[in-house]
């Protein structure tokens, strides 16, 4: 790994945003396992692409944003609805298929949706938000505001064309995007370094003329002190900006990359090796340090985040299937007729 | 009403559009500085400024997708792609995004999005510059497809598209740009997508057509009058909305019907319409419906190859022969 740019023990996060931090990424990680378990019962279908180990990404950045900011993302994007503000209830309600899901059942686990977070949604494919992302950023750019876009994309999409056009497009006009390349090691089971020659993203986004640097997404604190000091640059300058998040995911792919499919590509002890820094860990053994998270405020925090997730599950149970004249609303938005 | 080209008809209908609405802006390559390649855009970046006349690097996945993005954050984008045939490789970012969002985000997102150029065959452009395949995205819901055959048209429509909340693939005809017709002048001029014209009235047999066969259609119905066959033009003028009722009115009064294309014939948009009519209107037929259209082959470079693929009006007139034997 190349040498970071930020050291990871710096503490000038603020208490009250370290433990904010937290409570998200307690949320983020704990409602993921919940949806597991949904999927095992068979009341979720589809895909199911876990964010486990990468919550530091969503936690330090997302709540930075106003919501006249824009977020998309990729499939992986159970953390970043909830993040953005989507209510978990809607959110468990979609991946049921139901009516009351943020998509109204029609999008599913890939698809979140919360136009009025500024989340435009996940993305079923790789490579696919970042050149809407170009067309948000010039949207920003040409209403003249200093708003954000961020999107988020991972180390799979770097290879893919319009991922280039687009930054060398969103460098050429000078939109503020923020291109945060979640870089997890694996698109799908092929490690990075079997995928390019150049494995230096940063060197990527330089080529297209864009600023970038390279962090450590293990640590939520490292994520929102670069991202605030992004943020802030690209809200004064408009320009984009590239980040390479070096992340790692404890699961597979999606459900099917089980256990013993994920031997095929990864080394023996690797999860074990990365869960040694893991961002939820961490940010709690600081806050710990700090004395800002006592037994039972703990107790109470993991309680309540287990209330939100039955309640959202209680919210999904309920909810209908979406009615069946449903099935062609939709395709088209009613024209006014010019 | 005033005389001008199509392409001037098209112009027109954007800078209008322009004036009218902020939030309409074109991205393309060659748009601004070098005043369009078929000089649709001539004059624009002049009047609007370089950041609402956006000149693109080649680049059709960036141009889709920049103009996909601009719609769902609430602009009116009109992406031009140099020809249709240049659009392929942006496909991802119209079939996957533009067309979809609206439906997978539950109808919670609106992607006002036209994406325009030239399509066509006819120039000795060869293989990969002469098809349309608008087949192709009438197959995708979530598309509406224009294909006007007319300068009014290419105004009226075009104006239409830019207001309609719904990504538009909206098609031109290379060998129409130059053609000229009376325009109607008025700003608030718009033709709702989905209505048919009848371009021709008819008793005999019916003569469905879009873009560039509705005048090869036309021309033929002049030849079958003087062999004493009454034929009826239809210009579709959209092939999403599909005015079928038009159609199968025609159909009803005629009892014969040759569908044209210009495109491959093969699961071509004349081969849905004549489904329909067989589903639709079999009581009325008094003959199997035909269907004229290009030749299934890669375009040939060679004058006398490329004339024998592209439908003409012997074509027409040979199939609408035919079913009223």
């Amino acid at each position: 790994m190349a040498k970071l740019t930020l050291d990871p023990r710096d503490t000038s996060t603020d208490t009250q945003e370290l433990l904010s931090m937290y409570r998200l990424m307690v949320r983020v990680r704990r409602f993921e396992e919940s949806l597991y378990r949904r999927y095992r019962e068979g009341k979720i279908g589809g895909y199911l692409h876990r964010y486990d180990g990468e919550e530091a990404l969503v936690a330090g950045v997302v709540p930075l944003l106003r919501r006249d900011d824009y977020i998309l993302c990729t499939y992986r994007d159970h953390g970043h609805a909830i993040s953005c503000g989507v209510p978990m209830r809607e959110v468990m309600a979609e991946l049921y298929g139901r009516v009351g899901g943020c998509a109204a059942g029609k999008g599913g686990s890939m698809h979140l949706i919360g136009p009025e977070y500024g989340f435009l949604g996940g993305d079923g494919i790789v490579g696919g938000p970042v050149p809407v992302a170009l067309g948000v950023g010039y949207a920003i750019k040409m209403r003249g505001g200093d708003q954000v876009c961020v999107c988020y994309f991972g180390d799979g999409a770097i290879n893919q064309g319009g991922v280039h056009e687009s930054m060398n497009m969103a460098a050429l006009y000078g939109v503020p995007v923020l291109f945060i390349l979640e870089n997890n090691g694996y698109a799908m089971g092929t490690a990075v370094e079997r995928s390019t020659k150049q494995p230096d993203m940063v060197a990527k986004a330089a080529a297209h003329g864009i600023a970038g640097e390279l962090i450590d997404a293990m640590d939520a604190q490292v994520v929102r002190e670069a991202a605030s000091r992004i943020i802030g640059h690209m809200r004064a300058t408009h320009e984009p900006y590239f980040l390479e998040a070096r992340c790692y995911r404890y699961v597979g792919h999606g459900v099917a990359d089980n256990a013993q499919q994920q031997r095929f590509y990864r080394e023996e002890g690797e999860i074990e090796q990365w869960k040694q820094r893991d961002p939820l860990a961490s940010t709690r053994a600081r806050l710990l340090e700090l004395d800002a998270l006592g037994e039972a405020d703990e107790r109470a925090m993991e309680a309540e985040v287990e209330a939100e997730i039955a309640e959202a599950v209680a919210f999904a149970e309920q909810s209908p299937e979406p009615p069946l004249d449903s099935l062609y609303e939709n395709v088209f938005t009613e024209s006014t007729g010019g | 009403m005033a005389l001008m080209r199509y392409a001037e008809a098209l112009r027109l209908a954007m800078a209008e559009e322009m004036e009218r609405d902020p939030s309409v802006f074109i991205c393309g390559e060659e748009v601004g500085q070098y005043q369009g390649t078929f000089r649709v855009t001539e004059g624009l970046m002049q009047r609007f400024g370089r950041d609402r006349v956006v000149d693109t690097p080649i680049s059709e996945i960036g141009i889709a997708g920049m103009a996909t993005g601009a719609a769902m954050a609430g602009l009116r984008p009109i992406a031009e792609f140099m020809t249709w045939s240049f659009a392929l490789s942006a496909m991802d970012q119209i079939v996957n995004h533009a067309a979809k969002i609206t439906y997978m985000s539950g109808g919670r997102i609106q992607c006002p999005v036209v994406f325009r150029g030239p399509a066509g065959t006819g120039n000795q452009l060869s293989a990969q510059h002469s098809q349309s395949l608008e087949a192709w995205f009438m197959h995708v819901p979530g598309l509406k497809v224009a294909m006007p055959a007319t300068a009014a048209d290419a105004k009226g429509l075009l104006k239409y598209a830019i207001r309609d909340p719904n990504p538009v693939i909206f098609m031109e005809h290379a060998g129409l740009y130059s053609q000229r017709g009376e325009v109607p002048e008025d700003p608030d001029f718009v033709i709702p997508f989905g209505k048919a014209a009848i371009v021709r009235e008819g008793t005999d047999v019916t003569l469905v057509a879009y873009s560039h066969m509705v005048s090869t259609c036309l021309k033929a119905a002049v030849s079958l009058h003087d062999m004493g066959i009454s034929a009826e033009v239809i210009d579709l003028r959209t092939l999403t909305p599909l005015d079928m009722e038009t159609v199968l009115g025609s159909v009803a009064k005629t009892h014969r019907v040759v569908v044209t294309q210009e495109e491959w014939l093969n699961v071509g948009a004349a081969a849905e319409i004549a489904a329909r009519i067989g589903e639709l209107g079999f009581d009325d037929l008094d003959a199997p419906v035909l269907r004229v259209g290009g030749a299934d082959v890669p375009m040939p470079y060679a004058k006398k190859l490329e004339s024998a693929a592209i439908p003409n009006e012997q074509d027409v007139i040979t199939a609408a022969l035919r079913v009223t034997d």
